[in-house]
């Protein structure tokens, strides 16, 4: 379904043509043509108004070029063509190519502002987490627990990445989009992130959440996920705002457990924190 | 005919100066024109090698020939040498040699203006292209400098400020030099609801200028005495807000998108008429549309940033109005389709490059439209998908049709025809590999590859070889533009007063080469006429 509507817009300006037509192997770069429908209420939401438009453009598509195409075969001076030079205005065919027009966008405007809307509703979370940018890492701190803790690019990742390395990055499980430290949050549950950033503005995206929100220094955005319950696993996205040197190696990687294992990891790492600051007396709580 | 000989035998003992005091000192709105042009197809070239730094880096996964903070400065200067320095320029250029001979005046209103606002622009990029050689490196915060990471910069900071400076000095007095020039200059009888449709989109074009480039001054000085002067403006520890930078930046930036793409408008709006050999198809219309964009363009800068948290009822006005943009534009595509219905069409160079213009500006108008819904835009935000957007609008869309200009008033500017077969050959190679450039960047921004980042994860890696070798197809491809002006210049055939035989308009009733000061003697109403026939 997907790979036929992206041939289709491919197919529009009659490029990549062959490249389409090409065996798509699995895991292959190829076969990325599309925006991932995701695994939360939202990204679905979103996937299909992202489906939506796209149609909606198609169409329009197919009657433009239709239409441009149909001129420039037609009305060939080389095939004898002659000029209609009296037909320079017509109020009747323009009145109806703005309405048409407006109504489309009406018809496109109004499943956007419901999606949007939902969106726009945090009420009713059931976990909060502190999502914190620096240059260049993610802090998660889960509110009201002391666990928190930083989230780098992983160690293999990272040493592939220096210049000229020589370490060839097909080699490199989940290159450059692995950290140390994923975020954990359970499935099923409507999780709110605080976002924000301490030195420059960043951006929090996973793809298959749907969204991305900036992460502005002295101001705090909300944003709120919730995975399907079956949907758990594990997923990756990037820093989305360019926000110096290594904005390309700051990558974020969010485990979603069922929501007893997530008690079970969160307990756990009470425990751990616990047991750190027990010796040493105000110990920070991240580790 | 009578003014047409007169402007001509006044020509003729016309003294212009030699060597490069004729340049140096130039008040003629064709020399400036020229040097506007050469300028611009420079820093094209200077740009399009940034762009191809890019490219070979982003051939493969893996970082193989740069540091990442030098492919950050790549990205952004790339960025503000095509904007300021290669199409602005470019446009600039373009008014300068057509305005005045499509609105029968001698030449622009104010010569020494022009003068100063064309010689600020070598300067201004000296300035700008010197940051590669300073400590810290050239600007690596993205051209459209967010703080705090732009005022983390180094040596280039100020110098990228000033360079800004006085690229906005440059456009504001080029503008206002337009603004004057059509509204007092133009013949007897060139009422406005006759003027073509270059001078009328460039007016427009003009306005937004005058408007909008003083609110980037500001902006950027904000930022440099946030730096320098200790204020916190956009420093939220101090008081200020990072967010409101992007509200004064994009109330610059977006009209900054119409300034590049309106007299694209213009351009096409002379070239399809011309080889449809009828006339424009609802030309008030077309005014009103450009008119109305022009307007809208003002109201639609927070499209830009959505993703920095904004009240919901700010998310929707901003949707609907960036939504309302596709009206107007509509209006035109529909308008240059039925222009070409039932015409008699060939497809001269000027003409394919329209025409190409006409699909894929359609395709980055589509694109538009799909990142104008906010929740989909949470998606394509800062993604490759807004890459593939407004590279599609703006080469194939105001590039295109610069080339398009230049290859259609080429013959009335030196009076000889060029190698129309090497022109097709350079349309056919922009156009196929313009697409293989930047088509597979919907893909990959969709699959989720970030902009800005110079170095990717390996599922990224086809597509982005594939764009990779458009890139280079499309940058070497472009050699052939200043080789087929060139050999033109040097060695083209004598071309007609009137080499397409659709084109109508004043400019085509001077003889070719166009004598170098335009209509000394204002047209008569019956060559006005004749002319308007839009």
């Amino acid at each position: 379904m997907t790979r036929t509507m992206q041939k289709s817009a491919a197919a529009l300006i009659g490029c990549a043509f062959a490249l389409l037509a090409a065996p798509a192997h699995a895991a292959s770069g190829w076969a990325l043509l599309n925006m991932p429908e995701g695994v939360t209420e939202l990204s679905k939401k979103i996937y299909d108004l992202h489906m939506m438009i796209f149609w909606w453009c198609v169409a329009i598509g197919i009657f433009v070029f239709g239409w441009m195409i149909w001129a420039i075969v037609a009305f060939r001076k080389s095939k004898g063509a002659v000029a209609n030079t009296a037909m320079v205005h017509s109020t009747k065919a323009e009145i109806i190519w703005t309405l048409i027009p407006v109504g489309i966008l009406v018809a496109m405007s109004v499943p956007s502002a419901r999606v949007l809307i939902d969106i726009e509703d945090a009420r009713n979370t059931e976990l909060t987490v502190r999502v914190t940018a620096y240059q260049w890492k993610w802090q998660y701190q889960y509110l009201g627990t002391d666990v928190g803790y930083y989230s780098t690019l992983a160690h293999e990742s990272n040493t592939a990445r220096q210049l000229q390395s020589g370490i060839d990055p097909q080699t490199v499980p989940n290159y450059l989009l692995d950290v140390d430290h994923p975020l954990v949050v359970p499935a099923g549950t409507k999780v709110r992130l605080l976002i924000t950033a301490q030195d420059v503005i960043h951006a929090w995206w996973v793809p298959d959440f749907g969204m991305k929100k900036d992460a502005i220094p002295g101001l705090i955005n909300e944003m709120w996920i919730k995975v399907d319950t079956d949907k758990t696993g594990r997923y990756r996205g990037q820093c989305a705002e360019l926000c110096g040197r290594d904005h390309g190696f700051m990558p974020i990687v969010v485990d979603v457990l069922s929501k007893g294992d997530f008690e079970a990891w969160l307990a756990t790492q009470q425990a751990t924190v616990k047991q750190a600051a027990a010796p040493a007396t105000a110990a920070p709580s991240i580790s | 005919m009578a003014t047409h000989a007169q402007a001509a035998a006044h020509d003729d003992h016309d003294h212009k100066p030699h060597g490069w005091r004729r340049w140096v000192f130039s008040t003629n709105h064709k020399d400036i024109g020229t040097m506007y042009l050469v300028f611009a197809c420079t820093m094209f070239f200077v740009g399009g090698t940034m762009a191809l730094v890019i490219r070979a880096e982003l051939f493969q996964p893996g970082l193989q020939f740069v540091d990442p903070q030098f492919f950050n400065s790549m990205t952004a200067m790339h960025a503000l040498v095509m904007i300021f320095g290669a199409i602005m320029p470019a446009w600039v250029g373009l008014a300068n040699w057509m305005i005045p001979m499509q609105i029968g005046a001698p030449d622009m209103a104010l010569p020494r203006l022009n003068n100063l606002s064309f010689w600020i622009l070598p300067f201004a990029f000296t300035l700008l292209l010197g940051t590669l050689f300073v400590p810290g490196g050239a600007p690596a915060g993205g051209w459209t400098m967010y703080p705090p990471l732009a005022l983390q910069g180094g040596d280039s900071f100020p110098m990228m400020i000033f360079a800004i400076h006085l690229m906005g000095a440059s456009s504001i007095l080029g503008a206002i030099n337009v603004v004057v020039t059509i509204m007092n200059m133009r013949a007897p009888g060139m009422n406005l609801l006759k003027m073509p449709l270059f001078v009328w989109t460039w007016l427009i074009t003009a306005y937004l200028l005058v408007a909008v480039m003083p609110v980037l001054a500001g902006a950027v000085t904000m930022l440099l005495t946030d730096h320098f002067f200790g204020t916190s403006f956009f420093a939220a520890s101090g008081g200020g807000d990072p967010v409101m930078f992007q509200h004064i930046f994009w109330f610059f930036g977006h009209p900054e998108v119409y300034i590049m793409i309106l007299p694209a408008f213009g351009v096409v709006s002379e070239i399809i008429p011309t080889f449809s050999r009828k006339p424009l198809f609802g030309y008030e219309s077309m005014v009103y549309a450009t008119a109305a964009i022009g307007f809208l363009s003002f109201i639609v800068w927070a499209h830009h940033m959505f993703t920095v948290g904004m009240p919901l009822a700010g998310q929707l006005f901003f949707m609907l109005a960036t939504m309302l943009i596709s009206v107007p534009t509509g209006v035109k595509i529909f308008n240059w389709c039925a222009t070409m219905t039932r015409g008699s069409l060939s497809f001269e160079p000027p003409m394919l490059f329209a025409l190409a213009f006409l699909f894929l500006f359609t395709i980055g108008g589509f694109s538009g439209l799909m990142l104008a819904i906010v929740p989909a835009d949470f998606q394509y935000q800062d993604s490759y998908f807004v890459v593939a957007h407004f590279h599609y609008v703006l080469v194939p869309g105001s590039l295109f049709a610069i080339i398009g200009a230049v290859y259609y008033w080429l013959p009335k500017w030196v009076g000889r025809m060029y190698d129309q077969t090497l022109a097709k050959w350079h349309f056919w190679l922009s156009a196929i590999f313009v697409n293989v450039l930047f088509f597979p960047q919907h893909f990959l921004g969709l699959a989720g590859m970030p902009r800005r980042i110079p170095d990717y994860a390996t599922q990224f890696a086809d597509w982005n070889m594939v764009s990779s070798i458009g890139a280079f197809g499309f940058g070497f491809s472009q050699l052939l533009l200043p080789y087929i002006v060139i050999k033109c210049v040097k060695a083209g055939s004598k071309a007609a007063d009137r080499p397409w035989d659709g084109a109508h308009g004043l400019e085509w009733e001077l003889p070719s080469p166009a004598p170098f000061h335009s209509w000394e003697t204002p047209p008569s109403a019956a060559i006005i006429a004749r002319g308007a026939e839009h």
